[in-house]
């Protein structure tokens, strides 16, 4: 069993179930933190499946989507929670 | 001997990552699903990264991914206080489980100054422990 076919069969699955639970951690989430943090973690999560992807194929083209990746997760987490605090205060 | 080191780092993200996702659905607090999330998918995430800069071995490819690495260890933290802060404050609930509630009556709900001592006035004081359900 060579690298890729691990890669492919083994961590490429793994990594697939676990964004389907943080799926469902997202639908499901009692309150709105919740979502944002499910969210934060699905683009987190994604991050890995594009090294892992990187890997397989031999391109590091991918890498550079998994750098604004990480700037879009950071930035809308502060920006939803800057706004839920916001919408709070004004009720 | 070197797809042997990337496997072993990969396998190792990825059962951080999985381990993460579990923690995800079986924590029963909004504060232990930010506290789990921050450390452990950061750290598979990091993982996963290092493999690839093992794998591709050149000076771009692991300065880019170093970078990333960088970037997610330094945000992370960040983003999981201000979503705590940010949660604490409109009103989720704790564990009822949960001993410990450091900021428990020092945010004054009506001027949204959050104090360092418990004041004078604790009528306006939020109380997690009081709160209604429909205050989600």
């Amino acid at each position: 069993m060579t690298l890729t076919d691990y890669l492919y069969y083994v961590i490429l699955p793994l990594l697939a179930f676990s964004v389907l639970l943080i799926v469902y951690r997202f639908i499901k989430g009692p309150s709105i933190a919740d979502k944002i943090i499910a969210l934060d973690v699905l683009i987190t999560t994604g991050i890995g499946i594009i090294g892992v992807y990187s890997i397989i194929h031999g391109r590091s083209t991918f890498l550079d989507t998994a750098m604004i990746l990480a700037l879009i997760a950071f930035l809308s987490t502060v920006a939803f929670s800057y706004y839920l605090e916001k919408r709070n205060r004004k009720k | 001997m070197s797809s042997i080191i990337i496997g072993i780092l990969v396998t190792l993200g990825t059962l951080f990552v999985l381990l993460s996702a579990i923690g995800l659905i079986r924590m029963p607090d909004t504060y232990m699903r930010i506290s789990v999330n921050t450390k452990a998918a950061t750290l598979g995430v990091g993982l996963i990264l290092v493999g690839t800069a093992v794998f591709f071995n050149d000076l771009s490819t692991t300065s880019r991914s170093l970078v990333i690495i960088l970037f997610v260890f330094l945000t992370a933290p960040v983003s999981a206080h201000l979503i705590g802060r940010a949660s604490y404050f409109t009103g989720v609930k704790l564990w009822k489980g949960s001993v410990v509630d450091d900021l428990k009556g020092k945010y004054q709900k009506n001027s949204y100054i959050l104090k360092s001592e418990i004041d004078d006035t604790p009528e306006d004081n939020v109380d997690h422990t009081k709160l209604d359900d429909d205050n989600k």
